[in-house]
Parts: C-alpha cells; structure tokens; sequence
C-alpha cells in the first residue's frame, strides 16, 4: 500500500474554482485561465504513487507547482478536484474531503512539515520549539520536554536548548526544524525547500544527516527541491514538475539518462552526474569493441589488448605485448590501494565516482563483468562523455545501456 | 448658492435628538454605568489613599526594577513621587493614576478582541477604520457634551471621553500585530494540528505581543493625554488644578501642577514602554 496516493489532483487558488476547472479541461493554459478568471492553478492533473519508507523529491521552477503539491497533501493548500489520499492504520484518508477532526488527526499524528524558512516562534526557546507539535498534540509540559530534549539529541543541539531561535546559525535553525518534525513521531514528512537557504557546504552537510536519519527512522519522506543535485543525492524517486504538471517521474538514474524534453535536459545538463550514473549506463558495450582476431582492443595507441573465453570471461590482458594483472574489484574496497598499471574488473554497477577514481589510480580503463562474462569497457571517453552532460543526447552508443 | 444657504441640512439637530431620545430612553442604563464606574475608581483612589504615600512608591519602584532592571529608573520614580508630594499633588496624582489605569484596562479588555476580530475578518475592518479615524480627530471637547449629558458631571464623562480617545491605539496595533504575523507560522501552527483556539493563542498573539504592548504604550499616554480636559466636565485628579490655575491666571499653580502631570507622563512612559524581551517560562 503506498503511504501517499495522489490521482488526477488539481489545486486552484481562487474565486472561481469550478470555472477554472472547466477551462483546464478546455485545454487551457495556465496563463489564460489566470486572464480569464483571476484564479491560479497550482497542480494540474497530478497522478504519483509514494511508497512507505521512499523519499519522493517534488523538482522544478519556482512556480512550477511543487510546493503547492506539497502542500496539498496536508491539507495546508485546498484539493479543488480529483483524490489525495494518505495511509492512516489500515485505510486511506482523503485529505481533499475529511472532516476537520481527521485533518487535525491527520497533521498531529501522520504528517509533520519542515518548511523553508524554518517557521520556528520566535519567543520560544529551542526546546519549547520542537515541543511544539507535541504541545498541539496535547502532552503535558514534562513529557513533551522530555521527549523534545530526546529528539535534540539527535539532531545534536541539545546544548543549545534554552537559547531562542535567533541566537542559532541557520543550519541550525533547520536542525530544529527537523527536531520538531521528528519528534511528532509521525510516519510521513514533508519537506519544503528545507535546506534551500543554508549555504553550500551546510546544506550538503544536512543533507547527509537527513540520509542517515532516514536509515534509522524509515520514514516517507516528500520533499520539495529547485536543486537536482540536491534530488538525486537524496531522492529513491524523483518527480519534476513543469507549470503544474508533473512532467516525468522515476528514478534518478532514469532522469538524467532520458529527460523527456529540454526543460529536463537543462536541468540534467547543470548537475554533477558522479553519483548518479552508474557504470552499465556510460559504458561502451562489448560488441563495439574493436576486434583483432580472439583479442579485444581497448586502446589501440598503446595496444592495450583482452582476450576472452567463449562464455565472453577476461582471461588475460596486455600492454604493449607486456601482460597486465587483472584485479576483481568489490563494492566498498579500498580505492587509494590499486596501482597503475593493473587492470580492473568491476561490475557494472559502480558509480561513476568510484570509476573515475580507479582510472586516475591505475591509468587503465575499466571493465565491467557481469555474471563473469564482460559486457563493457569505461574508457576516458565515456567519462568525457558523461561529464560534459552529452550522456542523453543523440549518443545512442553511450546511453543505449 | 443662496439656496443652499437657505436650506441648511439639520445634522446637528440630528445628532442633539439622537442624544435627547438616548436621555430619554435609557436615562436609567447610562446612570447605572455612571453610578458603578464611580464607585469603583472612588474606591480604588481610596484603597490607595489609606496607605501611608510610601506604599504606593515601593510598589512603583518595585514594578519598575521587575521591568527593567535598571537602577537609574527606580531613583528616577523615588524622586519624582516625592516631588509630586512635596508639591501637595499626592492625591490628584493617585485620582489621574487610577482613572488613567481604569481607561486603559477598558480599552484593553474592549479593544485587544475587536483587534483580533478585525484582524480576522479583513470586511469588519474596512468598516471600522472610518469609525476610528473619526473616534481620533474629533476633538475632544464635541464628545464631552454628549457624554456630560448622558452621565452627568464627574468623573464618568471624562473616563468615557478618554476610553473613546484611547480605544483606537490597541484595535489598531492588534489589528496590525496580528494581520501582520508572518504566514510561515501560522502555517506552522496548522501544519502542526493547531485548533483555531490554539493557533490564537500559542502563535497568532505571541507573534503579535510586542505590537499589542506598544498599543497598550501609546494607550496610557492617549488617556494621560485626556486628564486635563477631563476635569473640565468635572474628573478629579491633576487636571483641576491646572484649569483652576488657568481661570485664576496662577502662574505658580499652572506650573507645578503642569510639572506633576509631566512627571506622571514620563513615569508611566518609562515605566510601560518596551518592557524588554523579557525571556518567557
């Protein structure tokens, strides 16, 4: 059962809700209805599926409609049409139509938010900020601080519990923030823009604390980004929005491989695809291989040469005439430890990082062995290839992986 | 234009029938609010009269050191109650200390609501803002004679003159603090699950306090502001003596008394405004 299911959903902003809708069905853009009627269509025809325990990252422009999405889902922004229902126990509620009770019911105990600007209360000190949520939930004032000083900890800011807000930098701010989205114990998180305005190397920073506190606490997270990189180091799907639709929606590998149209491939072409793309999806396949009777050739300028078995396994290889040792690397070995001059074989799985890593130790290219048998060879052109963005345009030989 | 000379629109007949039809009618209602208010600023002027001039000092001191925290100020309101003694103002000084605390406690209580109310209903608002405008720049004089009418001479008419004055500073920086929370907190608040009680109180008037005190604030200078215009339909306190003065041309009594006022104000001012942001429990 998804723990958010969101189908057909229109959010309009306005008087006239019922008049906007009928001409979105017109075909209308967004731009006339807004001339025609004044009001604002937020979500056009929203159709995703968010699995327990995923971490779904909403992508676009500002004004693309991701944070009306998000918002829709507690309720916040109106469901003017179609279904938004959210896992509660054993059943679904549809956040467009329950009564006022279960919405409350629904954002103390199911859904809790972390917002751009922090939206921490001023006049509260940090601990009574993140008892907050505990305080709507009606716990009395000794529990909910303990159970507050406990999340704290986890965010490591218990020392800093009695000061306010203002007197912490901003990264911290949002790690309360979290803290009193956290501490509401609520299965479902909604994040919007949260690290958006932290500097660089905080919000990487946070970033990273967000992905280990989601290993421990598995919850389903939504998050709203503008920032790729941000989606794809993070997200387990990602769904990018472009005025009010979602445009595409899939895995991050799946977005940066094959953008639907130029909006996506601009944002592809603006981030850093080392932790995306893996080794199956750059590399040059076998079969292009050039031959030289049973051997393959990797580098013709050097002769860098592989022969293989008939199941397509690496049995020896060489450079200039002079053998090569083959080395099986494994996930999670110690890189700084290969030497140049051995030749890796990996599985195609590897992330262009650690790739890229082995060529600049061993100054060779590398091969991918699947099953023992070889299906593929990463050479310095096809990291070229990925870095410059060109991974998704018209070279069918590199993305055809 | 000779016409329009000849007919003259009767508004002020209007408005004296509207009072007179008010005598008339409700004589009995505006006489039991005057009856009661009197009694109950009478008695607290007497509650403070009974203690020896020190108590009152101490609790002036006490409440300004809990405040601010600042040795120069309680010197400062030592001081300048001891002049007020020595000028022999003591009790007008206490008679426009508790009428001016009685309007605003008044307004307070009357006036933070329609704030809140006005703050949520944008509609109500547009509506009010003429009549507060209008409740400001009357002068005060015109509203004296309505309510002299209505209440009879004392200290009545002057309360309700400087409740009318005043009442327009806390619906305005209410209106202002509230409408003016910023939106991310009140999204906060309903993202967290808060009821509309909740979201009033945990987030809408906490985020508005400092508005809220500094109308308070501008609310005891407005009715310190209306004392000596209050004594002309009879309020007692530190505004007699100054038109006493002023009609028996006595310099020296126009000057001391005006200094106590002066005094007064500065006390009060200090004392109210900005109380710091004090940390909460």
């Amino acid at each position: 059962m998804s723990a958010i299911s969101i189908r057909n959903l229109d959010v309009v902003f306005g008087d006239s809700v019922e008049a906007s809708l009928t001409l979105l069905d017109q075909g209308k853009t967004r731009q006339e209805i807004i001339d025609l009627t004044g009001s604002v269509v937020g979500v056009h025809n929203a159709n995703i599926e968010v699995a327990e325990g995923e971490i779904c990252v909403l992508m676009g422009l500002s004004g693309s409609g991701k944070s009306s999405l998000l918002r829709a889902v507690n309720g916040l922004n109106p469901v003017s049409r179609g279904e938004l229902l959210v896992q509660d126990g054993d059943q679904m509620v549809d956040i467009g139509s329950c009564d006022e009770t279960t919405l409350r019911h629904m954002r103390t105990r199911r859904i809790s938010m972390v917002f751009q600007s922090f939206a921490l209360m001023p006049w509260l000190t940090v601990l009574d900020n993140v008892a907050f949520g505990l305080e709507m939930q009606g716990i009395g004032k000794q529990e909910r601080r303990a159970k507050a000083m406990e999340k704290l900890e986890m965010v490591g800011l218990h020392e800093w519990s009695d000061k306010y807000a203002h007197e912490l930098s901003g990264g911290m701010q949002q790690r309360v923030g979290l803290a009193r989205a956290f501490a509401m114990d609520s299965d479902i998180l909604l994040m919007d823009e949260p690290f958006s305005a932290l500097d660089p190397l905080i919000r990487s920073q946070l970033q990273d604390e967000l992905i280990e506190l989601q290993q421990r606490l598995n919850k389903t997270i939504l998050f709203v980004s503008h920032d790729l990189d941000e989606a794809l180091k993070i997200g387990t799907n990602i769904a990018i929005m472009e005025s009010a639709e979602i445009i595409q929606h899939g895995k991050p590998e799946d977005i940066v491989l094959n953008p639907v149209n130029t909006y996506v491939e601009n944002f592809v072409a603006h981030t850093n695809p080392l932790n995306v793309l893996k080794g199956r999806s750059l590399m040059t396949e076998t079969a292009q291989l050039a031959r030289d009777d049973d051997m393959l050739i990797l580098n013709p300028n050097d002769n860098t040469r592989i022969s293989l078995d008939a199941s397509g396994q690496v049995m020896s290889a060489s450079r200039q005439d002079k053998p090569l040792a083959l080395y099986h690397w494994q996930e999670g070995e110690n890189i700084d430890s290969l030497t140049e001059g051995s030749l890796v074989i990996a599985s195609p799985d590897i992330s262009m990082r650690a790739a890229i890593e082995i060529r600049y130790n061993t100054g060779l290219p590398l091969l991918l062995s699947e099953n023992k048998s070889l299906v593929g060879v990463l050479s310095d052109k096809d990291f070229y290839h990925a870095l410059l963005g060109k991974h998704f345009t018209s070279d069918a030989e590199v993305t055809s992986g | 234009m000779n016409w329009i000379t000849e007919h003259k629109i009767p508004l002020g007949s209007w408005m004296e029938a509207f009072v007179d039809w008010l005598t008339f009618n409700a004589a009995g209602f505006f006489d039991a609010i005057s009856i009661s208010l009197e009694w109950v600023i009478l008695s607290v002027v007497d509650i403070f009269q009974w203690f020896p001039p020190y108590v009152p000092m101490i609790m002036a001191a006490a409440v300004a050191w809990a405040l601010h925290r600042s040795i120069p100020l309680v010197i400062f309101v030592v001081v300048a109650l001891l002049l007020i003694l020595n000028l022999g103002y003591w009790q007008e000084m206490l008679e426009t200390f508790v009428l001016v605390l009685t309007a605003t406690t008044i307004s307070i209580i009357v006036g933070i609501p329609i704030g809140i109310l006005a703050a949520h209903k944008p509609r109500l608002y547009t509506y009010l803002r003429p009549i507060l405008d209008m409740m400001q720049t009357i002068p005060t004089f015109v509203y004296l004679i309505p309510t002299l009418v209505l209440f009879g001479l004392g200290v009545v008419p002057g309360l309700i003159s400087t409740i009318i004055f005043a009442i327009a500073a806390p619906i305005r920086l209410t209106y202002l603090g509230i409408s003016k929370v910023p939106d991310e907190l009140i999204e906060a608040g309903k993202a967290f699950g808060a009821t509309p009680s909740k979201l009033l109180f945990k987030v809408e008037l906490p985020a508005a306090m400092p508005s809220i005190m500094a109308g308070i604030t501008q609310c005891i200078m407005l009715s310190l502001s209306m004392v000596v215009i209050s004594a002309l339909v009879g309020a007692d306190g530190l505004g007699k003596p100054v038109i006493r003065a002023l009609n028996t041309v006595n310099i020296s009594q126009g000057f001391e008394a005006g200094l106590a006022i002066v005094l007064v104000a500065i006390i009060l001012d200090r004392i109210f405004k900005n109380p710091g942001s004090k940390e909460e429990g």
